[in-house]
């Protein structure tokens, strides 16, 4: 039993450097505080997919009683340590990516035409800004047709993902 | 850099409804399509914490090498202090800090004089009249944008020009946007000359219609550095008062001899090469040390401190300070009563060190960051020895030097601030010296911090950092409104800080790693409002993704970071085996992280970049010995069996560079093998560590020695580089 609450102390210490190292990264200021809009990258960066909503609901948890747009240490490291034990926001696997992908391209041609995933990206479920649009399409699409083979998408992303 | 919208910007459409609805009634596209964004977000999250941390490692590796050129410094001028006359260390380097004796500017004119060299018909390059026009420079620009090499005798006739030109201007420069002009205000571009090229394009030549000002830090680590030098100096000639340089912490001959622009330099004119990093030398000396526009900007190459004082500033002799990292010797007088203008330079025509000049052994060698302080008593001390002449005759030489536009009154007072009292140990001499020179190193060094107050800049090893509130108090005490400033690379080319009233201003892109960092330059009315343009030089950066650059960016700090590491393997090891006693050879990563840091010591996100850096691990444990062999790191092809000896070299490859130029007295890139082995015994003596003599002769026997018994300096430095290569893990296409 001793030894079990033990290993449990030193997985729950790892945890918390760990939060706290991704944490650092962005505390310009060196004093335990990151801007709120960078939250969302830190949160992702230790292996979370959370969507908009969900990372909108965290910041509230997390946030000041009256925002001051800085987010406090101290407050982050109780939510983000639940978020990782509880291993809430799972990866998406990579057949259940493709599966996505194939949902839209309703006609099975094996790519998606531009104007397509555009239309969906932008203006469906929690839509891209021009910005994150233009940068997907940039790392997505092949510029002399127009077309996004997101199988290799995929594949390339997935790659790419150091662990 | 795309980011993720946060919660708070977070817009409440229909769709947060739907989203909010059992997943079975949620339509199959929005799921998907759900899906597909969350996914993506999380990627440019990743790619962003990527990005930070490359960011990070770049400029730690940038600054802790700036570290420990300092600390190099310092220990030589500690050994100038402690060692007899008779040693033979102290002899190798004392020809940086010697004194000479007569050294009028008639005698470097001469020495300078290119009118004997020919430039023979071959020669394709351009050619320059003087006084030089602005077809001139812009024919020069387009020269070298066709990669033409001017000729030396065209290079040391138009640095003998601006040299003549800077010694009547001013410490600071005073501009005006009247007549609706704006002005151009360009950082560093540190050798990058398709920078200034693509700035010329995008926002045209130097004119009275559109001043420039360039802020610095012109030369080292890019390869174009003199050519830069070239341009900006002949667009100086043209239009003397539109176009304005100031110094950077880089137009300094000690720091070149370490980032390239000396080896550049001596490359590129193998016979004339010497004369023009000593012209070169003076130039930089007499560089203006800021612009102030409109009495409302001021720009400048580092920064400011607590005490910075404009007034004092724009008094001071600039040229003395020939190094920011050496202060000045006083001024020392022969019989005739002139004095010199140009004290510690080899003076072409008087052979002698003057022997007259005592060290008296006065204080220990203290740590790096309090040495500032050190150093100027250390110089200070021991100047006993003058011939006292008329106060007249010195004014006279100095005001003659200074130029015309210091009044009688502003030297009459720097000199009764600086020579007029003999007594080496009088406290008020110490401090004006001491006043003036921190004056300058701050300006070329210091770098914002986000916190109040102004503390040494250990990071760099010169200079301050200083908060906010030093902002304020300097800016209102000299009725300014803005600070714009240059030094750091910024990944946009620009930022504010300190409530927008300092700004960084840096023009070399791709500074680190093609597609790194975009540059910038400023353009400023009259309504001293900036505006920015920027740019990124590479055409082929512009097609790169922001995955894939930042993936290159990302290999190139890993790559050096890994060669860092394996340069520090046993010092790395022993840090491990303290974490496992029992020698299992596996430590936690937890462990793994302290250790890096300790022995490292760059303030680095290790957990963060483990995955980078680190492969598979059992159980969370890592076999430290396997993890050496996996990081990729070939070794140059060497008999030498030293280990250490050769782990000595990775560690301080630059500062053993360093250390052999300054002994090529003649710059001749070669080395006897005494020199060589004299540098080593520098080298230990600095570092602390043992090097034995056998140990040395090894070394020397495993090395290629020139047919005269000499050792190219290149060469050697080469054949004993690590070459990281890239993990096969992660190779990405």
């Amino acid at each position: 039993m001793a030894e079990d609450k033990e290993s449990a102390e030193a997985i729950v210490s790892e945890v918390h450097k760990k939060i706290r190292a991704a944490f650092d990264v962005f505390d310009h200021e060196f004093n335990k505080t990151v801007d709120v809009r960078e939250i969302g990258t830190i949160i992702r960066s230790l292996g979370c997919f959370p969507n908009e909503g969900e990372l909108h609901d965290a910041i509230a948890e997390i946030e000041e009683e009256e925002p001051t747009g800085y987010i406090r240490f101290e407050k982050f490291l109780p939510t983000m340590t639940k978020v990782l034990m509880e291993r809430k926001f799972r990866p998406i696997p990579e057949d259940l990516m493709l599966q996505a992908f194939e949902v839209l391209d309703k006609q099975k041609k094996g790519h998606l035409e531009l104007e397509e995933l555009t239309k969906y990206m932008t203006q469906e479920g929690e839509p891209f800004t021009q910005e994150e649009m233009e940068e997907m399409l940039s790392a997505a699409m092949d510029p002399d047709k127009n077309l996004i083979f997101y199988k290799d998408f995929v594949s390339m992303m997935t790659v790419d993902d150091p662990r | 850099m795309t980011s993720s919208p946060t919660g708070i910007t977070y817009c409440k459409c229909l769709c947060v409804v739907i989203c909010s609805l059992p997943t079975l009634l949620i339509p199959p596209a929005m799921r998907a399509a759900l899906l597909i964004q969350r996914w993506y977000r999380q990627y440019v999250a990743r790619l962003e914490m990527r990005r930070r941390c490359t960011w990070n490692i770049f400029q730690s590796i940038e600054y802790a090498g700036e570290q420990d050129q300092i600390k190099l410094y310092n220990f030589f001028g500690y050994l100038m202090d402690h060692f007899t006359p008779a040693s033979s260390e102290r002899n190798l380097i004392s020809h940086i800090f010697r004194e000479n004796n007569i050294c009028h500017n008639v005698d470097w004119e001469r020495y300078f004089c290119y009118k004997s060299i020919e430039v023979p018909e071959l020669y394709s390059g351009p050619h320059l009249s003087f006084p030089i026009t602005c077809s001139n420079a812009a024919e020069l620009v387009e020269a070298f944008k066709n990669k033409q090499q001017l000729h030396s005798r065209y290079v040391l006739q138009l640095l003998g020009e601006t040299w003549r030109l800077l010694r009547i201007l001013p410490n600071i420069s005073q501009i005006s946007t009247c007549h609706n002009k704006e002005i151009t205000i360009c950082g560093d571009l540190h050798g990058h000359l398709e920078d200034l090229l693509l700035v010329f394009y995008k926002n045209g030549l130097p004119s009275s219609e559109k001043p420039y000002v360039f802020n610095g830090d012109f030369v080292d680590r890019g390869k174009d550095s003199l050519e830069i030098l070239l341009i900006l100096f002949s667009f100086l000639l043209v239009y003397p008062n539109d176009v304005h340089l100031n110094r950077g912490n880089h137009e300094d001959h000690i720091v070149n001899l370490r980032y390239g622009f000396t080896k550049e330099v001596l490359g590129k004119y193998r016979l004339h090469g010497k004369k023009i990093l000593k012209l070169l030398q003076k130039i930089f000396s007499w560089l203006p040390l800021a612009t102030v526009i409109d009495h409302k900007v001021l720009v400048l190459h580092g920064g400011i401190s607590d005490t910075t004082d404009l007034h004092l500033i724009s008094r001071v002799d600039r040229h003395k300070y020939v190094s920011a990292l050496r202060p000045p010797k006083r001024k020392r007088q022969n019989r005739s009563g002139m004095t010199d203008s140009d004290l510690e330079d080899d003076d072409p025509t008087a052979k002698s060190v003057d022997s007259s000049r005592r060290r008296v052994h006065s204080l220990t060698h203290s740590s790096s960051t309090g040495t500032r302080h050190e150093v100027q008593r250390r110089s200070l001390q021991g100047l006993n020895n003058r011939v006292t002449c008329s106060v007249e005759e010195e004014l006279k030489e100095r005001r003659r030097q200074a130029g015309l536009s210091q009044s009688y009154g502003d030297l009459r007072n720097s000199l009764t601030n600086s020579d007029s009292d003999p007594d080496p140990d009088s406290g008020e001499l110490l401090e004006s010296y001491g006043d003036e020179w921190k004056q300058i190193v701050d300006m070329l060094w210091s770098d914002p911090m986000p916190q109040d107050g102004c503390v040494p800049n250990e990071v760099r090893g010169g200079g301050c950092y200083w908060g906010p509130d030093v902002t304020e108090e300097v800016l209102r005490r000299h009725n300014l409104t803005l600070l714009i400033r240059s030094h750091e690379c910024k990944q946009e080319g620009y930022e504010f800080c300190h409530n927008r009233r300092v700004l960084t201003i840096f023009s070399a892109s791709n500074y680190y790693e093609v597609g790194s960092n975009r540059g910038a330059y400023i353009r400023m009315g009259p309504d001293l409002v900036p505006h920015f343009i920027q740019y990124q030089a590479n055409r082929a950066t512009r097609a790169l993704t922001l995955r894939q650059s930042v993936g290159r960016t990302e290999r190139s700090a890993l790559r050096a970071l890994r060669e860092k590491l394996f340069a520090h393997k046993s010092d790395l090891i022993s840090s491990f085996q303290e974490y496992d006693p029992e020698n299992t050879g596996l430590i936690s990563l937890g462990h793994w992280a302290g250790a890096m840091e300790a022995v490292l010591r760059l303030g680095l996100p290790w957990r963060v970049l483990r995955s980078q850096l680190v492969g598979d691990t059992l159980d969370g444990m890592l076999d430290y010995h396997l993890w050496f062999r996996e990081l990729a790191i070939t070794e140059p092809n060497t008999e030498l069996s030293n280990a250490s000896l050769l782990e000595t070299m990775y560690k301080h490859h630059s500062n053993l560079e360093t250390i052999f130029r300054i002994i090529d007295t003649d710059n001749s890139g070669l080395i006897s093998f005494e020199e060589f082995r004299q540098t080593w015994k520098l080298l230990s003596s600095h570092l602390q560590t043992e090097i034995s003599d056998e140990a040395i002769s090894d070394l020397a026997v495993s090395i290629d020695f020139n047919k005269d018994g000499s050792i190219d300096i290149n060469e050697f430095m080469e054949a004993f580089r690590l070459v990281g290569g890239d993990l096969l893990q992660n190779e990405v296409p």
